[in-house]
């Protein structure tokens, strides 16, 4: 039997010492009627060398990258992940840890995370980030239900319709139910329109919810629409794309409140949607108000610097139902990833990512727009690596060309359910290019779209 | 031996100019950036992340990362955590072309592979757990816990309900609680009996009308199983209330009772403790749930369903339920530890889940007899997958308290057990061997917990001595919070 060490003789020896005569009978305080009389019904045992061959042939049937050139984006994106990201994530010391409450036996993974933690604030130029949150989209709920503590205001929010369709039904799910009023201001063309916001808010909103770069990858005026929601005494909470940081201004430079973003990018694989990483920063002052691990400096009783988990008194462990958030489980590990490519990228790093994916994205829609029928949804908008075309023989038509060809476009925005939406988010699809696009990649496609 | 300096803090690393990551010049035509991003938009200085080369990254971390326990160093008993071995082959697996590189986006017929294991990840939870709806969804347990109830809120309102509580006891997790709370219910804890399980006479007095959920663990925090679950879940039932069961402990019981067979109605699982995820440091973690048929429709979407008939390129595709409760999340789940969980079932078929359990409850119940004389156990005879001790005894006769013992155990290469968790019992030490550890590990581990119990007290406060650290101060810490490495930019 795989993973277990007793061997019979063992066993009995064991039952001996605990002073009962068989392995069933450990199982006494579970009554008769409820024991499951018959074996589970799952598929049977394999071996590791087949279960590689199963696996393997599981694999096989999914059409990925080794076939197809990604050119898809709607929160997660195929950046380049140098070796050494890999090379940490799978030590056994990281991976095979539990979460640090034993602070004595988890300086590593303390002194990562307050890194983590570190290289975070310093890319978004927030005071405080938490160690982690599940993913860019309770990100917003969890973000939003901060801003209701602070603010006292728990009846209303506002997000901008700019914001990611699934984010959105994430925070409609999370919220609605506690009677609170989920606005969404609508998105015309591609991104918000400030008088449109400044009506939709008023005093009793706790927070405006942006998206910069949005959905669309455009750009929103994040600095103006901050200000907007400062004047209803709202907090301004902005979901940025933290690989835009290189050369984008950062949220703490223009006033945000709560930054927030899916992390994926920074070093961790597609694999289907997650795990993902949800960044959580904040301004200072509500640092007592925050969801989440913290991790904090401090000494230990011979004056050493060493690190601990802070603030625990926020965390259901201990507050239980009065916790600022229910989550436990965090994704350590992905944290940990992006520590590793933050490092390894550095300033100069991060800008060039950041540049290289804008450039090509803007070549790419450049060229994808002289193709006939394909026309930018948002020709007027600015962009960061991710724009909307239309087709005027439709989304499906453009995406089946473009697989035929080797390429994976979208996603196609009817895929999702707008509130509000005009009819030319029916035809639209999403393109986003990231550095390791190649102008013979995107010249291929287009040659393909032409013919 | 340890390289004092490669551990440093990162930014003290930092030397102007240095790399760790080049990339390629544009191979496309270049435009000044202001002519792509409006100046407003642009930062005017760049981010202050540091400059190391890739030697220092690799340097740094690694020596770090020794900085740890881990289950593949230590034994790592800690109560409630499931610690147990996470094999080699599901990281592979996991990270095989064709699993690990999919965008959520790609059309389905490019994905039946994918949705095929998905699928059937789903059918086996759901034999697991004697419940048959299953969400992948949830991000981890505590997720699970709060899509599951407002999966029954929303089952209540359909059949034009409003009911306003939730019910647990008081060894309950402090998820339970929290999870409740911001699905918008009362929390209403109840009393545990002298048996240290969940007390009929507070239960009763409890129900009534208004009664959404009970939610308890089984076997609960303190390891051991509920026998009464069967009359608990009538009472829920019959007060038309909900049962809610928190998988935490499923390592004692996978094959020999089902959730959904003692009176479970939702239930979650956490893949990453049961199905040996692994635990990553805290995350990422996966908490999956399974519901009765009539709360199938009220899930959050997308679920897999599969339809035999149809072409092989579409026989999977993600469907919403026709009431669902919305998306708790963005995409689909955490694949990737969903992945493990599979490459773990399938490897141990059903003859080797139940070996997991017999095995994980015959190390906890001798474990717990070889320490029954120093560490008495307060409640229960036998233990499932766990036992929780109490250093009572130790405190009162020369103030060796749990944390002295958690501590010192340090020294001789143990992981910590858990501590003053559950509530309920005073000096709590909460002991989970998990089935994949050896007699001669947990043989050593008895001898040396007698061991230290004969050290001097004022030695054990002190404890540990061996460790990098030792005893930091936490309320120093939290009085004047320094959250970032406080280098220059």
């Amino acid at each position: 039997m795989p993973y277990i060490f007793n061997t019979p003789e063992q066993q009995q020896e064991m039952l001996k010492t605990i002073g009962v005569d068989s392995l069933e009978a450990l199982f006494a305080t579970i009554p008769s009627e409820l024991r499951l009389d018959r074996p589970l019904e799952i598929p049977p045992a394999l071996t590791e060398m087949e279960l590689q061959a199963h696996v393997s042939r599981l694999a096989a049937k999914n059409v990925g990258p080794t076939s197809r050139v990604c050119m898809q984006g709607g929160g997660a994106y195929d950046h380049f992940i140098p070796a050494a990201v890999d090379e940490i994530a799978r030590r056994g010391e990281f991976y095979t840890a539990y979460t640090p409450y034993q602070a004595e036996a988890s300086q590593g993974s303390l002194q990562t995370f307050f890194e983590f933690q570190s290289l975070i604030c310093r890319l978004t130029g927030m005071d405080v980030s938490n160690a982690s949150l599940y993913e860019g989209g309770t990100c917003v709920s969890e973000a939003a239900f901060m801003a209701m503590r602070v603010t006292n205001r728990h009846n209303r929010v506002v997000l901008l319709g700019s914001l990611h369709p699934e984010y959105q039904q994430v925070v409609e799910t999370y919220l609605t139910h506690l009677n609170c009023e989920v606005v969404v201001v609508p998105c015309v063309d591609g991104a918000a329109d400030p008088a449109a916001v400044d009506a939709a808010m008023n005093e009793e909103t706790a927070c405006l919810v942006i998206q910069h770069p949005n959905f669309f990858g455009t750009l929103e005026e994040a600095e103006q629409l901050t200000e907007i929601a400062h004047k209803y005494g709202a907090l301004s909470v902005v979901s940025y794309d933290p690989i835009s940081l290189g050369i984008l201004k950062r949220p703490g430079d223009y006033g945000a409140d709560i930054a927030i973003a899916e992390g994926q990018s920074l070093g961790t694989p597609l694999q289907f949607g997650g795990p993902y990483l949800g960044l959580f920063s904040c301004s200072e002052k509500f640092v007592r108000r925050m969801p989440g691990r913290l991790i904090g400096q401090t000494v230990d009783r011979n004056g050493k610097r060493c690190y601990v988990l802070n603030l625990q008194a926020r965390e259901q462990h201990i507050r239980r139902d009065k916790a600022t958030s229910n989550i436990c489980s965090n994704q350590g590990l992905i944290a940990i990833r992006a520590a590793v490519y933050l490092s390894l990228l550095g300033k100069q790093g991060i800008r060039e990512v950041a540049e290289l994916s804008c450039q090509k994205a803007h070549y790419a829609a450049e060229q994808l727009a002289m193709v006939e029928g394909i026309e930018l949804l948002f020709p007027e908008r600015s962009f960061f690596k991710e724009f909307a075309v239309s087709c005027s023989e439709g989304a499906d038509y453009l995406l089946r060309k473009a697989r035929q060809a080797g390429f994976d476009l979208g996603p196609e925005l009817s895929r999702f359910d707008y509130k509000n939406a005009s009819d030319q988010f029916q035809t639209g699809v999403l393109v986003a290019i990231t550095e390791q696009r190649t102008r013979s990649e995107i010249d291929q496609l287009v040659t393909a779209l032409k013919a | 031996m340890r390289n004092k300096l490669a551990t440093e803090s990162l930014f003290a690393l930092s030397q102007p100019g240095r790399r760790g990551a080049e990339f390629p010049a544009a191979d496309v035509p270049e435009r000044p950036l202001s002519e792509l991003i409006p100046a407003s938009a642009l930062a005017d200085k760049p981010t202050g992340l540091p400059e190391v080369t890739e030697s220092d990254v690799i340097r740094h971390f690694v020596n770090l990362s020794t900085l740890n326990m881990c289950v593949d160093t230590h034994f790592y008993p800690l109560g409630s955590c499931t610690m147990k071995y996470n094999p080699k082959r599901h990281e592979r697996l996991a990270s095989l072309p064709g699993i690990v590189d999919l965008h959520p986006y790609q059309n389905q017929s490019d994905l039946q592979g994918m949705l095929g294991m998905l699928y059937e990840m789903q059918e086996m939870l759901a034999e697991i757990a004697g419940l048959p709806a299953v969400s992948l969804q949830p991000a981890a347990g505590a997720q699970g816990e709060f899509t599951a109830l407002l999966t029954a809120k929303a089952y209540f309102e359909d059949r034009g309900e409003k009911r306003t509580k939730v019910l647990f006891p008081n060894s309950a997790h402090g998820t339970n609680p929290a999870s409740a709370a911001i699905a918008g219910f009362d929390c209403v804890q109840l009393a545990s009996s002298k048996e240290g399980l969940v007390d009929l006479e507070d239960l009763k007095a409890h129900l009534d009308d208004q009664t959404a959920v009970f939610m308890v663990t089984n076997p609960n925090t303190l390891g051991l199983f509920e026998k009464d679950i069967k009359q608990i879940a009538q009472m829920v039932h019959d007060v038309g209330g909900l049962v809610y069961i928190d998988g935490a402990n499923m390592n004692a019981i996978l094959g020999y009772t089902r959730p959904g067979d003692f009176g479970g109605d939702m239930m979650h699982f956490n893949v990453h403790k049961t199905f040996t995820g692994p635990h990553g440091a805290g995350g990422p973690g996966s908490g999956p749930i399974a519901v009765r048929d009539f709360l199938a429709d009220f899930l959050p979407g997308p679920v897999i369903h599969f339809h035999p008939d149809a072409d092989e390129t579409d026989q999977y595709t993600l469907e919403t339920p026709a009431k669902s409760i919305g998306r708790v999340r963005s995409f689909y789940g955490n694949i990737g530890i969903l992945v493990r969980g599979y490459c773990y079932l399938r490897t141990l078929g059903a003859p080797g889940l139940k070996a997991v359990s017999e095995n994980a409850v015959l190390n906890a119940n001798y474990l717990k007899a070889l320490l029954k004389d120093v560490l008495p156990v307060p409640n229960g005879d036998l233990c499932m997958h766990e036992f929780v001790a109490s250093a009572s005894k130790s405190k009162a006769a020369n103030g060796i308290t749990a944390m002295d013992i958690a501590k010192r155990l340090l020294d001789f290469g143990f992981h910590a057990p858990t501590v003053y968790f559950p509530l309920v019992v005073p000096e709590a030490i909460m002991v989970e061997p998990t089935e994949t550890e050896s007699k001669e590990t947990l043989d050593a581990f008895a001898e040396t917990i007698i061991k230290i119990l004969k050290e001097d007290p004022e030695f054990l406060h002190q404890a540990p001595h061996s460790t990098i650290v030792q005893r930091p101060d936490e309320v120093v810490a939290a009085r004047n919070p320094i959250l970032q490495c406080c280098e220059p930019q």
